[in-house]
Order: C-alpha cells, then sequence, then structure tokens
C-alpha cells in the first residue's frame, strides 16, 4: 500500500499534515489530517494572576489574539461579578469587529483566497499573496494591503497592541476613546463597509462567474451534513461579542440555545491516538465517530456555521449578502464546506457595519470606561465567535485571583472532526488510479483551507512525554487490541 | 545574479510572529523585489522536500520563530540551520522560550493527565492518549514526541541573530531585515533591530518618573485605574520597563498597561527575570520585614511576573522530569 504525504499543510496558522493512503489500484483509501501541535495552556495557566489571563492566553493564537483576548476579559467580568460599562462594552465590540475584519480580509486575500483568485490547479509558487496581487493589479493589491494596515494600526491604537492586545480589564477597558480618535475611526468604517462591499465585488467577479469553480464548490467531494452552531442576538441574528450559542440540525431546526455558562452540558471532546487535537462533539447526540448525520454529534463552526444556525444578520447591506447567498446556493442551511468563503465575506460586511455603527455612537467617547470589581474570585467563563469559531474561556481561581483550574474550548477544534471528514471526502473523490499532482493534492488541502483553520489554537493543551500505546483498528474502525507500555 | 534566499519558519509559535511578519505590509512587496522567500508555511505552498532539496548553505538567512517543543521542531530547525548561512532566532519564544516556556514549571507527565484525562468537558473513558504510534486501516501514524522541556533556539542549533519582541514589532521586522541586507553584519550573537537601551528611554511618561523610584504597595493591574500622565511604577503598578529593552515604542503603557517584559534583557543580562525581580525589590521601599512579607504576598505568582518570556532560558531552569 502506497501513502503519499502532504507536509506541511499551508496558509493556515499552525502545523498540520495530510497522510492519504493509496490502495493497490492507486485510489484514495483513506485519508489523515494529523495536527503534530501542542504546547499546554491549560496546565500553565495554573499559577498565573488571573488578571493576566487575557494576555497569556492571546499567546494560544497571533492571528487572532484579539479573540483569546476578549474571551478571556469576558471570563474576568464574570469571575469579579463586576459588568463593564456601557461605553467599555461598545469599544470593546468596536475593536472586536475591526479585528474579525482584517482577520477574514487575511484569508480571503493571502490563505485561501489564492486558490480561487489564482486558481487551485496554478503552479505553487503563484498560489499566495504575490500572485494575488499579480492577478488583480498592483493597485488593487496596495489597496487591501492598505486597508490592513489601516483596520491593525486602529487596534494597536485602542487595545494597546493589534498582536496580542492588552487593553482588556475586569469591568471595562484599559484606555478610552479619544474625539479625535473617534473621527479617525469614523472614517475607517466608512472605508471599511466600501471595501467589504468590493471585496464581494471580486468574489462575484472571479469566484461566481467561473462556472467550474461554482461547480467545484457545490460538488459532492466538499459537502457534509452536520450540525452547525454559532453566537445569536436576542433576534438570532450573528453577533460575534455576545449573545447564547445556537445550534442547528442539519435539517436547518434550532437543536439547541444555551448560555455559555451551561457549555458542559451541550458539548464533549473526544480523544483519538493519532492527533494533538481533541475532536469536541454535541454531548446529546454523542460522538458516533467520523461520520455526518443527524444522528452524529460532529458540528461545525465558524462562518459557514454562523450563518446556517442563525435567522440573519444585523445590518442592512449584510443581511441582503446573507440572503443572495443562500438564494444562489439553493435554501438554508447550506452544507458546502468551500460555501465558507462567500459566507466569510458576508461576516466582512457585517463587521464593518458594526464598526461604522459604533463609531458614529456618541457614546463611544464617554470617558466612564472601567468599573472597578470589589467581589471575591472564584469561577468565570466567558465566550466569543472568533474568526475560525465559537471560543469558550473558563477559569477557576483562589480568593487572591491565582488560577488553580483553567479549560478552554477553542473555535478550530469544533471543526476538528468536521475537517478530517472534509480531507478524507475530497482525497476520495479526487485522488485516483495512481494519477496525482500538486494541483489535486492542494484541492484536497483546500478542504481544510475553507475552514480557515489555526491548529495552534486547536492544540493549545499539551501531553507530555509519551506513555505508549497502540490501538488497532478493524477498516470499520472498531478497535481490535491495544498495546500498552509506560501507563497505569 | 540570482537573489538571495530566505525562509522563514515556526516551532511552538502562535503565529503572531508571521502576523508580525505581514504588518510590514507595501513593505513587503519591497522586500521580494530583493530577495526570494523560499519556505514560509503561513503563507507560501513549498513543502518540506522543497528545502531538503536545497544545497547545504544555500539559504541566506532563515528566521526560526516559536520555541523547540517537540521531536519535530528539532528536526526542522536542524535541517534549516545546515541549508543557512544565517539563522535568526526571531521572537521572544525562539529567544528564550517566551508564554510556552511558563510550561517548564510544570513536569512533562502532568500535561498528558490534564489535558486528555482531566479537564471537564472531556469523554474519554479509556483514557485514549496521543501516540507515537497508531497502526490504523493498515498503515501506521506517527506524531512528533513531545520534548521534556522547551527550548530555546539556541539550546539546539547555532544562533548567529536576535530579534526580540512578543512579537517584533514592524518596525524592528524591517530594521533588523536592513541590517542582515546590508551585508555590515554586526558581531555574532547580537540582538538586531530593538534600541539598546530600556523601554524607559522611549516611554512617554519618563519624565514623570523620579531618579529613585520608591514604592509603597503593590497594586494588580485590575485593582486601580492609573493616572495615565505619571510613570505606572509610582503608582505601584510592576512596569517592568526599567528592565526590559526598549524597541516597541511603549505600546502597552501607552494602553495604560505596564510593561510585561517581552522585548527581554538589555545587553550583558544573563537573566531577565532576576534582574527584574531583583530591580522591583530594590524599589521597595520598607524598614521592617512583616511588611516586607506582605507586600510579596500581594504578588503570589513571581514566575509569570517576572519570568514569563524568559523562563526556559533562566538559570532556574524547570521541574525536573519524574522518573
Amino acid at each position: 500500500m502506497k501513502e503519499i504525504v502532504i507536509n506541511p499543510i499551508t496558509r493556515l496558522e499552525g502545523h498540520g499534515k495530510i497522510i492519504i493512503v493509496l490502495d493497490d489500484e492507486g485510489n484514495c483509501k483513506k485519508a489523515y489530517l494529523q495536527i503534530p501541535e501542542i504546547r499546554g495552556f491549560e496546565k500553565f495557566a495554573e499559577g498565573r494572576h488571573v488578571e493576566d489571563m487575557p494576555q497569556i492566553t492571546s499567546r494560544i493564537c497571533g492571528v487572532c489574539p484579539m479573540a483569546h483576548h476578549m474571551a478571556s476579559t469576558k471570563t474576568l467580568d464574570d469571575l469579579f461579578k463586576v459588568q463593564p460599562t456601557i461605553p467599555a462594552k461598545k469599544i470593546r465590540e468596536m475593536v472586536y469587529n475591526v479585528f474579525m475584519l482584517e482577520d477574514h480580509a487575511l484569508h480571503v486575500y493571502f490563505l485561501g483566497g489564492p486558490d480561487f483568485i489564482v486558481g487551485p490547479n496554478a503552479p505553487k509558487e503563484q498560489r499566495n499573496i504575490l500572485g494575488v496581487v499579480a492577478k488583480v493589479g498592483k493597485e488593487v493589491g496596495l489597496k487591501v494591503i492598505e486597508m490592513r494596515k489601516n483596520l491593525r494600526k486602529t487596534n494597536e491604537l485602542i487595545a494597546g497592541r493589534t498582536i496580542h492586545p492588552v487593553f482588556g480589564v475586569p469591568g471595562g477597558v484599559s484606555r478610552p476613546v479619544s474625539a479625535q480618535e473617534a473621527e479617525e475611526i469614523k472614517k475607517l468604517g466608512d472605508e471599511s463597509v466600501n471595501f467589504a462591499l468590493f471585496t464581494l465585488k471580486v468574489f462575484k467577479d472571479i469566484v461566481l462567474s467561473n462556472k467550474e469553480y461554482v461547480d467545484l464548490i457545490t460538488s459532492d467531494a466538499y459537502t457534509h451534513k452536520t450540525y452547525y452552531m454559532g453566537l445569536v442576538d436576542e433576534k438570532n441574528r450573528v453577533n460575534f461579542y455576545d449573545g447564547k450559542l445556537r445550534v442547528t440540525s442539519s435539517s436547518g431546526k434550532e437543536f439547541a440555545k444555551f448560555d455559555a455558562h451551561e457549555y458542559l452540558e451541550h458539548m464533549a471532546e473526544h480523544v483519538e491516538p493519532w492527533t494533538y487535537v481533541k475532536f469536541p462533539f454535541l454531548k446529546k447526540v454523542g460522538w458516533k465517530g467520523f461520520v455526518e448525520g443527524e444522528d452524529s454529534g460532529v458540528m461545525c463552526v465558524a462562518p459557514l456555521a454562523r450563518l446556517n444556525a442563525s435567522d440573519g444578520m444585523a445590518t442592512p447591506r449584510a443581511q441582503e449578502a446573507y440572503e443572495e447567498m443562500f438564494k444562489t446556493l439553493g435554501g438554508k442551511p447550506v452544507h458546502y464546506t468551500l460555501a465558507n468563503h462567500w459566507a466569510r465575506i458576508v461576516e466582512m460586511i457585517y463587521a464593518a457595519e458594526r464598526l461604522r455603527e459604533l463609531a458614529y455612537d456618541p457614546e463611544i467617547t464617554d470617558p466612564n470606561i472601567r468599573n472597578l470589581p470589589t467581589a471575591t474570585p472564584e469561577v468565570g467563563i466567558g465566550v466569543d465567535e472568533a474568526p475560525r469559531g465559537t471560543l469558550i474561556h473558563h477559569y477557576e481561581t483562589d480568593a487572591r485571583g491565582v488560577v488553580k483550574k483553567a479549560n478552554l474550548l477553542v473555535a478550530t477544534q469544533h471543526n476538528s472532526a468536521r475537517m478530517a471528514l472534509s480531507v478524507d471526502k475530497a482525497a476520495r473523490s479526487l485522488i485516483k488510479g495512481g494519477k496525482v499532482d500538486d494541483g489535486m493534492l492542494n484541492m484536497v488541502e483546500m478542504a481544510f483551507r475553507a475552514y480557515d483553520p489555526c491548529h495552534a489554537c486547536g492544540t493549545h493543551s499539551l501531553p507530555g512525554s509519551m506513555p505508549f500505546m497502540i490501538y488497532l483498528y478493524d477498516e470499520n474502525g472498531a478497535l481490535l487490541r491495544t498495546v500498552k507500555r509506560n501507563l497505569p | 545574479m540570482d537573489k538571495p534566499k530566505i525562509a522563514m519558519y515556526w516551532c511552538a509559535s502562535c503565529g503572531g510572529c508571521e502576523e508580525a511578519t505581514v504588518d510590514l505590509a507595501e513593505r513587503i512587496l519591497d522586500l521580494v523585489k530583493l530577495v526570494d522567500i523560499v519556505f514560509w508555511p503561513v503563507a507560501l505552498d513549498f513543502k518540506i522536500e522543497d528545502v531538503e532539496a536545497l544545497p547545504d548553505g544555500s539559504i541566506a538567512a532563515s528566521l526560526i520563530n516559536g520555541g523547540v517543543r517537540l521531536t519535530e521542531h528539532e528536526h526542522m530547525v536542524k535541517l534549516l540551520r545546515r541549508k543557512s548561512r544565517i539563522v535568526v532566532a526571531y521572537g521572544a519564544c525562539s529567544s528564550w522560550g517566551g508564554i510556552p516556556g511558563l510550561a517548564n514549571v510544570y513536569d512533562d507527565g502532568e500535561f498528558i493527565s490534564r489535558a486528555y484525562h482531566e479537564v471537564p468537558s472531556l469523554e474519554n473513558p479509556h483514557k485514549v492518549t496521543p501516540q507515537k504510534t497508531t497502526a490504523i486501516n493498515g498503515i501506521e501514524l506517527t506524531l512528533p514526541e513531545v520534548l521534556p522541556r522547551l527550548l530555546p533556539l539556541n539550546r539546539v542549533i547555532d544562533v548567529d541573530y536576535y530579534v526580540p519582541g512578543c512579537p517584533p514589532t514592524a518596525d524592528v521586522t524591517w530594521g533588523a531585515v536592513q541590517i542582515l541586507l546590508s551585508g555590515n553584519l554586526p558581531p555574532k550573537g547580537s540582538v538586531i533591530g530593538a534600541s539598546e537601551k530600556s523601554l524607559c528611554d522611549e516611554c512617554p511618561l519618563n519624565e514623570t518618573k523620579p531618579d529613585k523610584v520608591l514604592i509603597q504597595d503593590l497594586k494588580r493591574p485590575y485593582e486601580v485605574i492609573a493616572d495615565p500622565e505619571k510613570c505606572l511604577l509610582t503608582q505601584g503598578l510592576l512596569c517592568l520597563g526599567p528592565a526590559t529593552r526598549g524597541g516597541c515604542g511603549a505600546l502597552c503603557v501607552k494602553a495604560r498597561m505596564p510593561c510585561t517584559g517581552c522585548f527581554g534583557p538589555l545587553d550583558r543580562v544573563s537573566d531577565y527575570g532576576a534582574k527584574a525581580a531583583s530591580f522591583i525589590a530594590s524599589i521597595l521601599d520598607f524598614q521592617d520585614e512583616e511588611a516586607i512579607e506582605k507586600v510579596i504576598d500581594r504578588l503570589p505568582d513571581p514566575v509569570g511576573t517576572f519570568y514569563r518570556y524568559t523562563l526556559a532560558s533562566s538559570s532556574l531552569g524547570g521541574k525536573a522530569r519524574r522518573k
């Protein structure tokens, strides 16, 4: 039996490799996405001053540091039983939307976009941002680069730093927004909406007008029917900063809606011996292995899942784009993994419009930005929607605010089971009769890339020296035998 | 003539160093006019076999971020060392271990049970644990092993230069790139791109800092609203600026939060945490032991405070490995 190894997988955040197993006819029999990465945040969080957690956990991921910083800051609010002031909440949400916009733009133009803008089979030297610039023209390329730069400068201004922010404190933020800064951010908000709508146009012109690409997006090779999860507001519209977690089934019905404090009733994590990433699933459905459908607890998060799990968007242009996407792709829910690219642009429009709304809100410059905590800390749980999906932090401390236990359920993790399904299905659909080339292997990578995964996030934990155990499975995945060494 | 080749790689990193490079923004387009990037997994599709195919010494410089945590990282950095004429430890993790180096306060066996057997969200009745080798479907899947401790890059391979910061800012990165491209290289082991002075030297609040700072209490940042016009240290907030290399432009202080030391030590300081702790001890203004003890009680996590980015390179080392 022959194996093909893609190592490392590229244009994503973090490490990974794909093992493709071929049978004697050269057809892909099975493909695995392995995550060889691990650092141990849950353990070394123990003993730390809890107020340092927003800055420590941001180091789980330098691409989405704001997502961790914010989930952690909200966990501190809960832990110290203190609400942020209204201006502080607005500043947080405004900055959060700046971040969502620039992070999604990174994926559209630098990470995932090259597969469509340059082409899935283009030579590998060209499948990148430089190829994108060559294709769309230097002027447009510079516009994209300039826009991301301005968004990230704004995050730095308000949050202290864009990579690893520092402004989150229990009960508020560390600095106010001045009237002059607000004027600049209003301009940025206006430009952002134009930029997001421009991005939708690029997507329509390059991707949707190309039948080959549309066929690829809607092909069975990249389709799975699973549960979807995302944060929603009181009207079940997408919200990145706060709300309730809503889960819908593959037929589009609401399956559950709950507060993050109840996460342990709804979610559990499964462990496999062949990868460091854990596989969260819906506890009330149960882990049934790597299978799709309503009897399997496998779920999906991030842009497409958020749109599937909601009833709409809270801003007008985003709502239009939301309706157009579902109408074009045959109604809700959409199960095409590659439609994540479109959903991501719908979310860019929402982030830009919400950023603009908040920038024009007069309260954004109110200097009342902190409520000082007085309660003794004990337990806190916080949630937000990272660009890559639902993010939950959970800390327990002693009375001095020293972390005793930490648990983190991280965005990319929730997609890990569906991503494993996606890589396997794409490889089995594409690789036949021993015919394999670089473009085909890239199309296998596209199956995970659409999720915009971050394996640094997914594997924030760390196991340590390996006790040794071999699990032998039959072809149906049933456990035949285990061989142990160095294990109790 | 061919352009010089450069490679960028991540070990146990968060990707922030990659983003810091992307934050060069339009300067990236200038950079690629001058060099060929031959390996950069976050943005380019070159694979390990492409690096292996290059002749030894053919890469002008490799910028490596992240600490060495797994056997795979060890393998990759040795490969890049062999292929490169210059190796740069880029960022805090690669230079001194960084925040993931805090893992060294626990013995590595403790992690397995926490991550895979203990956290409350698990459903793992058979205590399945990731394995070096798993036989499945007629093949063997392998995972890299975890090293007993996280190691800074220079404990594994020879390092020529260091670019500090968690992460280095775009300006610091650009400064370092200019030095590397100039051909006018400083002595081996130099820190490049950042300041040679302490953070205080570039801090907007420096003029409010008295010659001799003395404090009678330590405040944790959530307990007080800091006066934005006054040196944070004089307000009892543990700002580590005096012990820390400058270069970032005092970003945290400008956001009214204390410096946590991510640019690491100044030249000729080998143990950043010891230096920072002894500096803070020297400004505590107390006569009697009881008062000192009371203040120390206000700081229950000295390791996470003083050694947040440098534990893995410090003289403290880490917890001994369980037999």
